[in-house]
């Protein structure tokens, strides 16, 4: 029997801040996959691409302060967020590869009585929940656990670049798969996997504030592309394409002049749906595009 | 030797039709190239398939096209590994990476134009070819983000070589020239070799999802371009150039940050690396921008060094008008965006899903006092010290450089 999983828990910023219901809907599916989050309440943001772009040695301290604070609970660390995926795993890339380095990092924290290891291969990993949920929590045991399976729910898979990209950073050369997980989650909970354009495409979110046309029609473009191909609802494990995705779909609808109005889960909402959750408890009522279709096509699937 | 059948995406002007999918079954060895493939097939089959390329390795920078949707150089693919590819995303989606864009080449929208001229999408004689059981066709199509001339032939110039030239490609130096060569450091260069390693094939270009939604971007291969100069120490007009770049609202802070580019790099470049190096130059002159590109950037690490964790409203207020608590004066543009962003903050005020003091900037919870004198202590040692660690450059110890001098003494025993 599979051991149960222990992890150090990174929420990220977005997940307290702006997408609320992403961190109730995380502590609710991993309380029911018994999954126990030993959240990292003292750790600070990732500086998602921004600080290092400003400057890249305080982006390495401050997320190797992060990955100092998991090291001391003595367990591998798990995340929420693409954004901080890709943020966290481009510094971690950099520590890991010089000593000198990562010497010069430490001695910032040394005054907190903290420090950055490098771990033996395999060792200490940093994962998103969806990286999680494949590789070591397991598809086949996700399966065992599905109560309400999504039959006839068309989801539509959403990464978020910097999960996805680039492949070298990011683990693809030890799990190859990693940019087809949504699909393999989708079809193990029992839905249906949408193929459209934009799944591994940019939500547009990091350049909001200075391009906000540039931005919106990505994130119009690619909601449009999904209802065209037939979604139901997309899911991404991303809370910065979630905002982009959902909190500015009706400004987006403006930009690519046409009506939207898709429902954008989270990646734990749509576990948990399937786990038995009501839509209620994930959360999902908070979105600003309605996820009352998501609700109506479920329970008329249970009834069929 | 194994079979494989290759989907490729055609379009001849002269036709008058619109573009169609062919499919050929080549033979060759798994270990040679996509490009290979082609060749066999333009070779066997149809001689007027048309297919740009020089020195088939990955030198001349000719053979640029998508595989499966990824941009890249033909002769740098391996045909197997493009098929595992092509095996993977069908099981995956259900779908080959052809039937994902629908109408035909979505990513091109220069072929879109010629599909909604003619009104419909001609089906090629091939496409009615078998598929080698349980293997999915290896999909091949023309560069994105520049015209299609014929097949997987694109127009270079319109796009790639016009916003090459719009970056001034050539050095700056001011006085009189040296009697013979400019001497530099050479330390002083090696910041600059991963840039000069592009070969112009475009792939990035092909591949930037900037540009897709702004055609107007100056691009990754221009950019990495521009870098090049500016950090050549040679070059005198290094901060026009910087100007230039941020004030440009299409320049370097149009990119979102991607990574389609890097990935699409036949030479490690990593374009968007050198777009963020041009980012941290023109913010180490102080440019402001009109898109405040460097507002933001400057806004963001502010707000973690006040509250360690981010402040969604404050990054806002402060990307658009900056210092607003202290003086006052926001310009023009930040009132405009201000105003413009105002609906997304109150719809989830409306859903309950923020509360009323995150969506007021400044009142969203931080970090404790004592780890905020945590990661205040790294701020004042990260500015202290700035460094940057290039990988392209340093490489990873472990490979080369074993530990213990064992790398040192294998090269004499050697």
């Amino acid at each position: 029997m599979a051991e149960n999983i222990k992890v150090a828990y990174w929420p990220g910023c977005v997940s307290r801040g702006f997408t609320p219901e992403l961190h109730g809907s995380m502590a609710l599916v991993a309380q029911k996959l018994e999954i126990e989050l030993v959240e990292l309440d003292r750790a600070n943001c990732c500086g998602a691409g921004v600080i290092a772009e400003h400057n890249q040695e305080l982006a390495d301290t401050l997320n190797a302060r992060t990955f100092a604070l998991a090291q001391q609970t003595g367990l591998s660390m798990m995340n929420i967020c693409s954004t901080c995926q890709g943020a966290q795993s481009e510094c971690q890339q950099r520590l890991d590869a010089d000593s000198a380095y990562r010497a010069h990092v430490n001695e910032a924290l040394s005054g907190q009585g903290l420090s950055y290891e490098k771990a033996s291969d395999g060792g200490w990993t940093n994962k998103n929940f969806l990286w999680l949920l494949v590789e070591d929590y397991g598809l086949d045991r996700l399966k065992e656990q599905v109560v309400r399976p999504l039959s006839g729910l068309r989801v539509g898979p959403f990464y978020g670049c910097y999960i996805v990209r680039p492949k070298e950073r990011l683990g693809y050369a030890e799990y190859p798969d990693r940019d087809i997980y949504l699909e393999k989650v989708i079809e193990a909970l029992g839905g249906e996997i949408v193929e459209y354009d934009g799944a591994r495409k940019c939500c547009g979110f990091p350049v909001v504030t200075m391009n906000r046309d540039t931005s919106l029609r990505q994130a119009g473009t690619h909601v449009g592309d999904a209802i065209d191909a037939g979604a139901d609802c997309l899911v991404t494990p991303c809370p910065l394409c979630h905002l982009n995705l959902d909190m500015q779909q009706p400004e987006a609808a403006k930009v690519v002049n046409r009506d939207l109005g898709l429902a954008v889960l989270h990646l734990p909402q749509l576990v948990g749906l399937a786990l038995g959750a009501a839509p209620k408890e994930l959360g999902m009522g908070k979105h600003i595009a309605s996820t009352r279709w998501v609700e109506e096509r479920l329970s008329s699937g249970v009834a069929a | 030797m194994a079979e494989y059948t290759i989907k490729v995406r055609r379009f001849q002007p002269e036709s008058g039709e619109g573009p169609y999918w062919e499919q050929f079954n080549v033979d060759l060895d798994p270990s040679l190239s996509v490009l290979d493939g082609l060749l066999q097939a333009k070779d066997k089959e149809d001689g007027s398939l048309a297919v740009r390329c020089s020195c088939r390795a990955a030198i001349c920078g000719s053979c640029g096209m998508k595989i499966n949707g990824q941009s890249g150089l033909g002769c740098k693919t391996q045909i197997g590994e493009a098929q595992e590819q092509a095996n993977k995303m069908k099981a995956a989606t259900g779908v080959t990476a052809a039937e994902a864009s629908s109408p035909i080449g979505a990513q091109a929208p220069e072929a879109q134009d010629a599909v909604r001229a003619t009104g419909q999408v001609e089906a090629g004689p091939g496409t009615t070819a078998v598929t080698t059981a349980n293997e999915a066709p290896i999909v091949i199509e023309p560069m994105g983000n520049m015209p299609v001339i014929k097949d997987l032939i694109t127009d270079m110039e319109s796009t790639h070589w016009t916003k090459i030239r719009r970056v001034t490609p050539w050095l700056l130096p001011h006085g009189e020239p040296p009697e013979r060569e400019y001497i530099v450091d050479p330390e002083s260069m090696i910041d600059i070799t991963q840039s000069m390693a592009c070969i112009q094939c475009g792939a990035c270009v092909s591949s930037c999802l900037s540009m897709e939604a702004d055609p107007g971007f100056i691009g990754p291969a221009a950019l990495a371009k521009a870098y090049r100069f500016v950090g050549d120490p040679r070059d005198a007009e290094t901060e026009e150039r910087l100007h230039d770049l941020a004030e440009d609202p299409h320049g370097i802070y149009d990119c979102t940050h991607c990574f389609s580019c890097i990935d699409a790099c036949p030479k490690g470049v990593a374009p968007m690396d050198q777009i963020m190096r041009l980012r941290r130059r023109a913010g180490e002159e102080g440019i402001e921008d009109p898109n405040a590109g460097h507002a933001h950037e400057v806004a963001f690490v502010k707000v973690i060094e006040k509250k360690g964790l981010l402040d969604e409203a404050l990054l806002v207020q402060e990307s658009y008008a900056p210092g607003v608590k202290g003086k006052l004066k926001p310009s023009k543009r930040g009132l405009i965006e201000t105003i413009k962003s105002l609906p997304t903050i109150l719809r989830p005020l409306r859903k309950r899903k923020v509360k009323l003091r995150q969506a007021i900037p400044g009142l969203h919870h931080g970090l404790p006092k004592d780890e905020m004198n945590d990661v205040r202590s790294i701020y004042e040692h990260a500015e202290e010290h700035n460094e940057e660690l290039n990988l392209y450059i340093r490489g990873e110890e472990g490979e080369d450089a074993l530990p213990d001098g064992e790398a040192a003494e294998e090269v004499t025993n050697g």
